[in-house]
């Protein structure tokens, strides 16, 4: 079938750390690898463990929600409705929780709960009807953005209990300060990781990205397959609820808005193309950390904001460009 | 607006201006429908988003004003900060609806004036809130914060709190060339008494005025210059973000934040003392008085004119010596959001 050109199924029983390198990461890691060299070379105070750990907590909830991002993108989909639906759990779990409607634990549940019904919904959409991915989730993507500005009345939701923040705290580890939450982040991309490239949901996701009427002929139930994903992916976005609330400290409406870009962002830098059926979820953090040492490094060195926007776009279109070439020679 | 300049990417706004005609068209449709001959005189409300704290109270403000004088209020919104199209529609459907006059927070400053110029040549009294227009006449009068000197106000705080402590200073800004956020900027830095290339601004970063933007940049700030003992926020959000990345350090207690806005969660902060001082803005009198002028003009054919200051408040618990001041009770009375 037609998985059998990808490139992890060309390389039989590989370690996790040789498919790390392989085809589409490598070229984002050497991306990672010379951006960190540069920083560390023009600014003092870049190459440090403490810096490092800043980084990973700046990029955790973008990171996140780019884990759901990859799982659609390897589909052929997209999601424009992750950041708002997002939004919407964190303001559902905030209000919920502050108020003593839910105790924090109910509260997180319910935004788990609320923002797996938008996958799901999603799901359905793009698969029973059915509808170009794009356009169900810009859809969804104005549906939750009104959803969380009613639901709030406007207002910043504070005041929180602890457990709501307690992935926001951090502890010391040889002079770097981690928080919790960033090790839920980097917990989901091993996990992810792992699913997708040595279970065998991880290779009919693949298949479905490469051509989702050879999958179907091949025996894989892919019209189950795809509200699976979709379903899966909303709850990676309530996840990335709770962590946007622990960051930040208080229920934000406004909270999200360019996620889902961003998200798009690090997919791509990762090496997934945006055609399906190729990259990997490492990439996709190896993607997030491309943007987060560049703000970061660019902001150490003195440089405006809209510079570093600038250098973002610059390397997408790189990515993508490489993902075509290579694509061609594959063939 | 200055509270939440949130930029939104390309491909939302695209999304986005669809939608934003969508509502500004049905906002004027449901206000046409009490038709532009014998009933009551209209008045049009134009804020640049309707999901900012800010413009929501400027909306109340309204529509008690229009309330008190007997006006039948119309709004529309742009759909996101920026969104001058969205604005434009809702200009085009409040004139055809029959509007006396009609109160706009411009998105674009310049890209608006078309558009309002054509209002205004249908005899349509035409007044910004809380941003002027660029020409400032290409409405007919100005209602607004002075937004230098709200930035003068909380500089001259944060100079006598430092009590001639060397400082170091880091301002969260708003984005590139918006002027709020640069009138704000420079008021900061004139009432601390520093020129834009002193060394003691040892980091700027912009926010877009966003809580968790303002967050990750002072993370940044800390790591490039971590005796920083200043920081100067655009607004609230930002200075709360501040707030959660100073206090990750420790350092909550020794650096001095002080902000712009005055919106009660805002406010609140500065009681709590996460803010030690914050100059409060008044868009509720925006409105009311945006409204007034259009009642008058109906009445009298007098068209209000010029620009008319809407008043700036310094509020914090800590007052220093030289720096007039109100509480933060006085704050909470009259904060917005």
């Amino acid at each position: 079938m037609t998985a059998t050109t990808t490139p992890y199924d060309q390389l039989r029983g590989p370690t996790t750390v040789r498919r790390l390198i392989s085809a589409p990461t490598a070229g984002p890691l050497a991306a990672l690898v010379l951006a960190c060299l540069f920083f560390s070379l023009t600014t003092e105070q870049f190459l440090s463990g403490g810096n490092f750990s800043l980084i990973v907590q700046q990029v955790m909830v973008v990171g996140t929600l780019a884990i759901g991002q990859t799982l659609i993108i390897l589909t052929a989909g997209i999601d424009l409705s992750c950041g708002a639906v997002m939004a919407f759990g964190s303001i559902v779990i905030a209000r919920t929780a502050a108020d003593g409607t839910l105790s924090p634990l109910a509260a997180i549940a319910l935004g788990l709960v609320v923002c797996g019904g938008f996958g799901l919904l999603n799901g359905l959409l793009v698969q029973m009807i059915p509808l170009p991915p794009f356009i169900v989730t810009l859809g969804m993507l104005n549906v939750a953005f009104a959803l969380t500005h009613i639901y709030s009345a406007e207002q910043t939701v504070t005041d929180l209990p602890a457990p709501l923040t307690a992935l926001g705290e951090t502890f010391p580890l040889g002079g770097t300060d981690i928080t919790y939450g960033s090790l839920v982040t980097i917990a989901l991309f091993l996990a992810f990781a792992y699913a997708l490239s040595s279970t065998s949901w991880g290779r009919h996701v693949y298949a479905l990205g490469n051509s989702p009427e050879s999958a179907r002929l091949n025996g894989i139930r892919t019209s189950r397959l795809t509200i699976g994903i979709y379903t899966l992916a909303g709850l990676v976005y309530g996840v990335a609820a709770l962590l946007l609330v622990s960051r930040t400290g208080v229920g934000d409406p406004q909270a999200g808005q360019t996620d889902n870009l961003d998200s798009i962002t690090a997919v791509v830098l990762g090496g997934t193309s945006l055609f399906g059926g190729r990259g990997a979820v490492l990439g996709t953090f190896i993607g997030v950390l491309i943007v987060g040492v560049f703000r970061n490094g660019l902001q150490l060195m003195g440089v405006a904001s809209i510079y570093q926007t600038l250098i973002t776009g610059i390397l997408v279109i790189l990515a993508v460009t490489v993902d075509q070439i290579s694509r061609k020679k594959a063939r | 607006m200055p509270r939440n300049n949130r930029v939104l990417t390309t491909s939302v706004r695209v999304a986005a201006c669809t939608a934003a005609a969508t509502l500004a068209l049905a906002a004027c449709g449901s206000g046409a429908q009490g038709g532009s001959d014998g009933g009551r005189v209209k008045v049009g409300l134009i804020t640049k988003t309707d999901t900012n704290p800010f413009f929501v109270k400027m909306k109340e403000g309204a529509e008690q004003a229009a309330k008190e004088s007997g006006l039948e209020l119309v709004s529309a919104a742009g759909k996101f900060d920026g969104d001058n199209a969205g604005q434009v529609t809702a200009i085009e459907n409040m004139v055809n609806s029959g509007v006396k006059g009609i109160l706009i927070t411009p998105n674009d400053s310049k890209a608006i004036v078309p558009a309002l110029e054509k209002a205004r040549a249908k005899g349509v009294l035409v007044i910004a809130l809380d941003s002027p227009t660029d020409p400032q006449d290409a409405t007919d009068a100005l209602y607004a914060t002075d937004n230098v000197k709200a930035g003068e106000l909380i500089g001259q705080y944060a100079k006598a709190a430092m009590a001639g402590r060397k400082a170091q200073i880091a301002t969260l800004d708003l984005a590139p060339g918006v002027a709020v956020g640069v009138q704000r900027h420079e008021g900061f830095l004139k009432g601390f008494g520093v020129p834009e290339t002193d060394p003691s601004i040892v980091c700027s970063q912009d926010t877009g005025g966003d809580q968790a933007k303002g967050q990750t940049a002072m993370e940044n700030c800390l790591q490039k210059a971590p005796g920083i003992n200043v920081v100067y926020t655009i607004n609230e959000p930002a200075a709360l973000g501040a707030y959660t990345a100073l206090k990750a350090k420790g350092l909550e207690k020794k650096v001095l934040v002080v902000s712009v806005d005055g919106g009660c969660t805002g406010t609140k902060a500065v009681k709590e003392g996460k803010i030690a001082a914050t100059s409060q803005q008044y868009p509720l009198k925006m409105a009311s008085l945006g409204v007034k002028a259009v009642a008058d003009f109906a009445e009298d054919g007098k068209k209000a004119s010029g620009y008319t200051d809407t008043g700036v408040t310094l509020i914090t618990d800590r007052a220093q010596t030289g720096v007039d001041a109100e509480d933060t009770a006085y704050g909470l009375e009259n904060c917005w959001g």
